[in-house]
């Protein structure tokens, strides 16, 4: 299967690659590690005139600790997040990381073209959600940092202007007694997930003083859970704690039908899946090694 | 539609051999080395990015070949499945899918054996989990993927000699 033709740029810098954009206009795309892009342009989904290729921009690949955060560069692929001790260092980087599609797509696949591309189903903007987590954008024009949340502002939308592009993400690393975990639910590995739940548990002693719960793949955006967070907010982990998160996330998740399952269906998922993720991030907060990974089906 | 699409001018080195080509942007990896350096090995099974019977090696790391454009391999070293036997021997790798009858129609094999080439660089031990999530991203729709794994297993032992 052959995409429309079209013409190819290759940056050699940021600031070149944002002045292209601006000069070729609203037919140019960026070509970061084109897992999505590509297969979309193959069915002519995606039909851009022009290319703007980053892959061959010198030192946009990195994984830095500094100044209590990581700092990662937006063509940081997925697996080299997924094999990296210092990303580790926030557990829920890894377990997302490690469990994007498979092997071949994590080795070309990025962190800052999954979060560009915004698409309700990726699983970076789900679990960076539940972290203090930061964009910075650049153009010919300047930097700016934009916080995740106003970063996304909807399905398939950024905030990025038409000439920015993503150089870098930072995520703070939680204080001690704070920890996460992410699971999906997929039918294989190489496809988007049926359901995922991203958790993040502030513990102190056993009591949970906070939370954060993101659902993936469930609706139009990783959909905040804020009545699941109520549920554990003052609370032990317990039985009762769990079953009550479980349900109230359970009624949070929007899903559709389709050849994934039915919304019934996702919905029993992500009670499921809210539940262990709780579970995994408790242990973790209390300083447990706990690996965790997705179910397939 | 753009008019007059350039051509581009690339060299890559597939299995250690220097190629000089002109492609048209669009042209993708896969068809690259299949048409225009008649390598016939990588495979196109779906076509969608989800199969893996396309994977080769890019600079050391396994990729879907149908899911990359030729012109982005400009200046890369590529390994194939052909790639693999030195002198007319069988690489280890391939001589263990042959003894442990890790194959049955062969389609999906050329991918296989390099998620497992890639496997093996990262995991020279692996477990069963590992050998799971390796070739996770390659479907094979004959083998029911038992005697893969043996072969996998196999092919582990005879890397280590």
């Amino acid at each position: 299967m052959y995409p429309r033709a079209f013409h190819y740029h290759r940056a050699g810098s940021l600031a070149e690659a944002s002045t292209m954009l601006a000069q070729l206009g609203d037919e140019a795309k960026l070509l970061a590690g084109g897992q999505s892009l590509i297969p979309l342009m193959k069915l002519r989904f995606a039909n851009p005139a022009h290319l703007v290729d980053l892959n061959f921009i010198s030192g946009l690949s990195y994984i830095k600790e500094e100044s209590g955060a990581l700092r990662f560069g937006a063509m940081t692929r997925h697996a080299e997040i997924e094999q990296s001790a210092v990303a580790a260092k926030i557990p829920i980087i890894h377990d997302c990381a490690a469990g994007i599609a498979d092997v071949q797509i994590r080795n070309r696949g990025t962190i800052g073209g999954s979060l560009a591309e915004a698409d309700p189903s990726g699983d970076w903007a789900t679990v960076l959600l539940t972290l203090d987590a930061e964009v910075r954008a650049t153009s010919a024009r300047g930097t700016r940092t934009i916080p995740l949340p106003d970063f996304i502002t909807d399905a398939y939308t950024t905030a990025l202007a038409h000439d920015e592009l993503v150089s870098d993400v930072i995520v703070k690393i939680p204080p001690k007694g704070s920890a996460g975990a992410f699971l999906a639910f997929k039918r294989t590995a190489p496809v988007y997930p049926s359901a995922s739940v991203a958790v993040q548990l502030t513990m102190e002693g056993d009591i949970c003083k906070d939370a954060v719960i993101r659902l993936g793949c469930v609706g139009l955006g990783a959909i905040k859970a804020n009545d699941a967070e109520s549920a554990l907010r003052g609370k032990p982990i317990t039985g009762k704690s769990l079953i009550a998160a479980a349900d109230a996330a359970r009624a949070a998740a929007d899903p559709q039908t389709d050849m994934r399952g039915s919304a019934d269906y996702k919905r029993t998922l992500v009670a499921a899946l809210t539940k262990r993720a709780i579970e995994a991030a408790a242990r973790r907060a209390r300083g447990e090694q706990v690996e965790v990974t997705h179910t397939y089906a | 539609m753009p008019d007059a699409i350039e051509k581009i001018a690339i060299t890559v080195k597939v299995n250690g051999k220097a190629y000089a080509r002109s492609v048209e942007p669009r042209r993708l990896l896969v068809e690259f080395i299949r048409e225009d350096l008649d390598l016939t090995g990588t495979h196109i099974g779906c076509d969608t990015s989800y199969c893996g019977a396309c994977t080769v090696l890019l600079n050391g790391a396994s990729v879907k070949s149908c899911t990359m454009f030729a012109v982005q391999a400009d200046g890369a070293e590529i390994l194939t499945v052909e790639g693999l036997e030195k002198n007319g021997e069988l690489h280890p790798i391939q001589k263990a899918f042959g003894d442990s009858y890790g194959l049955q129609c062969g389609y999906c094999t050329p991918g296989i054996l390099m998620s497992t080439m890639q496997m093996l660089a990262r995991t020279p031990s692996p477990s069963e989990r590992d050998m799971r999530k390796a070739i996770a991203g390659n479907t094979c729709r004959c083998t029911g993927y038992q005697n893969v794994f043996k072969a996998m297993q196999a092919a582990a032992q005879n890397v280590k000699g």
